[in-house]
Order: structure tokens, then sequence, then C-alpha cells
């Protein structure tokens, strides 16, 4: 997985600070209309679906990685664990505002939430899951973990799933954004699973 | 006033009506002391966003739980943040859109049980009745609230004009729907049946809260606040105050609603304001009153019927809240 294939004016460097960039862009702007008061009269709403939504296209993303690397475009795979720290970055804001807009920072409220709302829960197990995740992501750590790095970091195939279960149960009348999501990380699963399972044939007829 | 008469489905009736038509219909309007009609002329850019709305003259409701003296919700925002998902189902969607709904000429069927079935058009609306300023709470399913300064005049008084026959024991509603207009209704994984429905029973609709309604803050509906016509009954969810009602029909048994044919677990047919009962998938118990921000949410405790109990509570006596959600 080199970048060779980057264009000779462009490093990789060059080429990290622009996804960087790509990454943190939905952010600041959020910052800037909370500090302008650019958000309409109800912040909350938009900031819960912002955050959400930009975390689950970040996801999507990480789980393009692989299959774009394999058709000749390396230089996301190299930057899987940029936009997967991103994942679990929006992921968590979108827990933060939901904390302050509609628990309150209670936590009678946040366990009624929990023991309630099938939804919410899928949710924050989902972002529970991207802790170790994240976590692991620093070099060294990857180094120590060797090959359970490898299966530990395969729960983010799961974690796709619970997302677009919460979608999904957050649907009201119309479906289409959940159907979006079923649809783009059924086909990035699939492929997964068809991988896995030539290589294993592969392996089979091999010994 | 024969424009009515003429039917130009589709096209923006700024469109075909000349301006000096436009101009002389506005004079004798105002001359009536009914601005209200300028509305007909009304730019679809100015129908979506506009401060120039036609005026109407309306006198203080001083009955009780007419007015409330809570802060308004600003006027920018209360045509700014609908829902109208005829026009799709983004807050920002039906300011952006409902321009391209032609509300004149406009006619409402009133029928089904009645003595006297028969239409009111746009002009009926607005010089047929008394007009009156109530200030309501509004307050969304979704938990957050509104006050608004409503104008419009009892339903009670526009359904006595057509006499309910005796059998009649609920009111039917529909909103327009034009797929060519309403490109919500064009979305091909929306799950509701258009067009929208509500209803309520007789009592409820004829208690002197219930309004029929045709503007707001002084001025006449934008089209995403459910121009021409719609109704309000301040200690339901918001939803029951369905707009741009193209259609009212008495009936003797309680009609399908839209969101209760959807969810019926989640939407009952009554929803009254409840913080007893939750939804679902959310609390009931607080609203966010808008505007709120990030750091101050504004978030306040919701009443029984929205705050109207004394006025509506006996309306449900002997019935179970929890079960007549």
């Amino acid at each position: 997985m080199t970048t060779h294939s980057l264009p000779p004016f462009l490093s990789y460097r060059i080429v990290w600070w622009l996804l960087f960039g790509f990454g943190i862009g939905p952010f600041l702007w959020l910052a800037w209309a909370v500090i302008q008061n650019a958000l309409g009269p109800d912040p909350a709403e938009v900031l819960m679906h912002t955050t959400g939504e930009w975390a689950i296209r970040f996801l999507v993303v990480v789980l393009l990685a692989r299959p774009l690397s394999q058709w000749g475009w390396p230089v996301l795979f190299r930057a899987r664990r940029l936009f997967g720290l991103f994942v679990a970055f929006y992921a968590s804001l979108h827990l933060l505002v939901f904390a302050q807009v509609y628990v309150g920072w209670s936590g009678a409220i946040l366990a009624e939430e929990l023991a309630e709302r099938p939804y919410v829960v899928v949710g924050f197990v989902a972002w529970v899951l991207l802790l170790p995740l994240s976590i692991t992501s620093l070099h060294s750590l990857r180094r120590r973990m060797g090959r359970h790095w490898r299966s530990l970091h395969r729960s983010v195939y799961l974690i796709a799933l619970l997302v677009t279960l919460h979608v999904l149960w957050l649907s009201r009348s119309d479906i289409g954004d959940a159907l979006l999501y079923a649809v783009v990380f059924g086909v990035l699963l699939g492929w997964r699973f068809v991988v896995f399972w030539r290589k294993s044939l592969r392996a089979k007829q091999s010994s | 006033m024969r424009l009515r008469d003429v039917n130009f489905p589709s096209i923006a009736s700024s469109e075909i009506t000349p301006e000096d038509v436009w101009l002389n219909r506005r004079q004798l309007m105002q001359g009536a002391g009914l601005g209200a009609l300028a509305a007909v002329g009304m730019t679809p850019s100015a129908a979506a966003t506009s401060p120039t709305l036609a005026e109407l003259a309306a006198a203080a409701a001083d009955c009780d739980g007419c007015s409330t003296d809570e802060s308004l919700t600003p006027y920018s925002d209360a045509i700014s943040y609908n829902n109208f998902y005829e026009f799709g189902t983004d807050k920002s969607d039906p300011a952006q859109y409902a321009h391209e709904m032609n509300v004149d000429p406009w006619s409402v069927e009133v029928g089904g049980l009645v003595n006297k079935p028969g239409k009111l058009h746009l002009e009926d609306l607005i010089t047929g009745f008394d007009l009156e300023e109530r200030i309501y709470r509004f307050r969304c399913v979704e938990a957050w609230s509104m006050v608004v300064p409503w104008v419009g005049f009892p339903l009670a008084a526009l359904l006595e004009r057509f006499e309910p026959s005796s059998d009649a024991k609920y009111v039917a509603f529909k909103t327009l729907y034009r797929r060519r207009e309403m490109r919500g209704t064009r979305s091909f994984t929306s799950i509701i049946d258009w067009p929208y429905r509500e209803g309520l029973r007789l009592d409820e609709a004829m208690h002197p809260l219930t309004l029929m309604t045709v503007g707001l803050y002084g001025k006449v509906l934008p089209n995403q606040s459910g121009a021409p016509l719609r109704l309000i009954v301040p200690w339901k969810y918001g939803f029951k105050s369905i707009k741009s009602i193209v259609s009212i029909e008495l009936v003797d048994k309680q009609p399908a609603t839209s969101w209760q044919q959807l969810a019926p677990q989640e939407y009952g047919f009554y929803s009254n304001v409840n913080p007893e009962v939750d939804h679902p998938r959310w609390s009931q118990r607080f609203e966010r009153r808008l505007p709120s921000s990030l750091f101050s949410p504004n978030r306040i405790q919701t009443l029984p019927f929205n705050g109207y109990a004394e006025q509506v509570a006996s309306l449900y006596k002997g019935m179970d809240l929890r079960v007549h959600y």
C-alpha cells in the first residue's frame, strides 16, 4: 500500500491535510453557525441530524477504503485511520448534543431513554464500540496488538449494521435515508463477504 | 371577483393575474377593509418568506384561553420552521417549496351529514366571518413548541352555517393533494397515503378554542403555514391542525387520520398534548420552546392539554387518556 499512484506534485502529507480539511470542514461550519446563531429556531434538531449524518458518511468512506485501494486508489486506504477517527469524532458530538439538548444532563432521563427507546440503545452501543477502535488506532498499540488488531477492527461491520438499524428505527414517514444507508452498507459488507469467501475457497484448493 | 371561477391548475396566480386586475381587486378589497385577498396576487418568492403579505383586520379575542402573555415566537421563525410533508420532510422545505402550490382559486367542500352541503370560496373565508386574533401555544408532537398569534374564526361558526345533522358525530378534514405542485407527495420513499387527513370529534370541533385559521401575525397565511385555510386546535399536537383544507365532511364514525394510519401505536386519533403519555420514541414531558439555542435550549415542561386543561379537560371526562392517546 504505497502512494506511488499519486501525481508527483502531491506528497502524501499534502493529501493528508486536504483530507483532514475535508473531515473537519463540517465541524467548523457547524461551530461557526452555532456562534452566529445561523441554524434557525431549533438548532437542536439540525445539530443532531448533521453530526449523525457526517458520522455515517465518514463510516461509508472508511468502508470504501479497501475496495477503492484495490481498484487503484490506495491513498484512501492510508487515510482510513483519519476517517475512522472522524467517525468517532462526529458520533461523539452527536452524543454530546443529545446529552445537552434532549437529556439535559439528567441521569434519570438518560436511564429512561436507554430503557425505553431501542434506537437510543443501538446508537449508544455503536458509539461504545467505536471507542476501542479509536484508542487502538495509535500506531504503537497497533504494532503491539499484531493480528488481534485486525480482528478487533472487524467490529466496524457490526457498527455499520447498528447504525443502519438506528436510522431505520428513527424513520417516520419517509424511509429514504434508511434505505440508502442499508443499500450502501449492504453492498460494502457483501463485497467483503465475497472476497473473504473467495480467499478461503482458494486456500482450500491450494492445500 | 370572477377570477375565482377560472381554473388554472398549477400556474401561480401571480403569473396569470394581470397587474391592473390585481391592483383593482386590491383597492376593492381595501375599500371594504379586506386587504386579505391581495394575497392572491403575491409573487411566489414573496409567498415563501414575505414580510409584505396582506394585512388582516382582526379583533383581539377575549375568550377564556384565547390569549397568553408568553413571549411570541418571532414571525420569521414561525414561517420558516414548518412541518408540511407535502413539500418535503425537512423543516425548511415548506418555506422553500410551498410557493409551488396555487391557492387561488380555492374552494372548500363542506358535506356529509349536513342539511345544507355546499362550497366555500377563498373570498367567503375572509369576508364571511368575523375574524379574531388568538394567541395560542402550539405544541408539535416532535417536542418543540411556539407561541403564535393566529387570525381566524371558530370552526363552530363555519359548521353551523352548513347545519350538521343529528347523526353527525365526527368531522373529517382533507388537505389539498396536487402532485404537480407538491414535491413531497412525489417522493418514492414516502409512506404517507395522500391526501393528508385529519379528524375531530364533533364536540371538539364545536369547542370555542377550535379555530379555523386564515392568518398569523395579522397577515394572511403564507403557503407554508397552510394557506389559505387551516385548522388550529391548541390543546392537541400540531399534526392535528391540518393545513390547506379542501374538504370538511361530517360523518358518524371516527374517521381514519393520516398519522394514525401510518403508525397507530405512535399517533392516536385524539392526540391531546399529554406529558404522561410518551411518544414511543421520545418523551413528551418536555418541549423546546422556540427559538431555542444550543447553550440555552429553552427546555420547558409540557402541560396536560398544552395548558388548556381548564377549558377542554371536561370533553374527555371518564376516558382513559392512556388508551385514547
